[in-house]
């Protein structure tokens, strides 16, 4: 590797290193593991980087060495198969679609505006969060791919080896659970639409907590 | 591309999720905007999924506390 490669990839990975984190938390749902898994990534892809022949490519392979090492670490210590764990979790269910859309519609809620829109500015980070990690592995690892890292349902298929028709399943099947998360958050955590025009049309329940919005 | 059909609003909920995650060949793209420009509900069912996708993408990054960023340095400096 020359001093150009090196200055390459340092650069590419110093602006890369906080969407690398953030990926891994979301995968490995604990601190100390997503840095593991980060430096693990690294130093495998500078390992490979000489097999890289389109430097514009760099993102999205590095983030697939990052998704293969973390199932790597997964399948060493999974002794059930990911299409047992699918099944278990009812990947194979003909139950509907959940839409949070829907909900947020029924005709006995009285909304003053838009309710998806006040829906959204107030959900927070962390409930997205906590929805997202509370997934089981096997329809977390296709959200966090398509939605936080933008791959194709191709990429995908190829990153977790699995046909096309799975990764549509898996993601339909993963949405409807994050929808179904949220919408029980918002209704423990008290969201109701207000009677007066002049308050927020969110307020959280009697504890009085005030909520940062993100 | 082939001709555009109407499609229903059935068939747009059904392909919407492939809408937004762009994996829908040009003609079915097309005539999803087509369906959505006339369709005020799917349209603003699509707009509420395409800004949960938004910050569900927000999610994917996390400022790297600095301690650990000096130890990705410090791995980088040891190539």
């Amino acid at each position: 590797m020359t001093d150009a490669d090196r200055t390459f990839f340092e650069q590419e990975i110093t602006g890369l290193l906080d969407r690398l984190y953030g990926t891994a938390l979301r995968l490995a749902k604990n601190r100390a593991d997503a840095e593991d898994l980060v430096a693990e990534t690294v130093t495998r892809a500078w390992a490979n980087l000489h097999t890289l022949h389109d430097r514009h490519c760099f993102r999205g392979w590095l983030f697939r060495i990052l998704t293969n090492t973390f199932l790597s670490e997964c399948r060493k210590t999974e002794t059930t198969s990911i299409e047992a764990l699918a099944e278990a979790h009812g990947e194979t269910d003909e139950e509907p679609a959940f839409s949070l859309f829907d909900q947020l519609h029924q005709p006995f809620l009285l909304w003053w505006g838009n309710p998806e829109q006040e829906f959204l500015n107030k959900v927070l980070r962390q409930d997205l969060q906590k929805a997202v990690e509370a997934l089981p592995e096997v329809f977390r690892v296709p959200v966090i791919l398509a939605d936080l890292q933008g791959l194709s349902y191709q990429e995908i298929a190829a990153a977790l080896d699995v046909p096309l028709g799975t990764v549509r399943s898996r993601l339909n099947r993963a949405r409807s659970l994050l929808q179904k998360a949220l919408w029980q958050h918002a209704q423990e955590a008290g969201l109701k639409p207000s009677p007066s025009a002049d308050e927020s049309l969110f307020h959280a329940s009697q504890t009085g907590e005030h909520h940062e919005r993100h | 591309m082939s001709d555009i059909k109407e499609i229903g609003c059935e068939e747009a909920l059904r392909h919407l999720f492939e809408y937004l995650d762009r994996e829908l060949d040009t003609t079915r793209h097309a005539e999803m905007e087509q369906h959505l420009h006339t369709c005020r509900a799917c349209y603003s069912r699509a707009e509420f999924e395409k800004r949960l996708k938004g910050r569900l993408g927000a999610l994917g990054t996390e400022q790297a506390p600095p301690e650990f960023s000096q130890r990705i340095k410090g791995l980088l400096r040891r190539f």
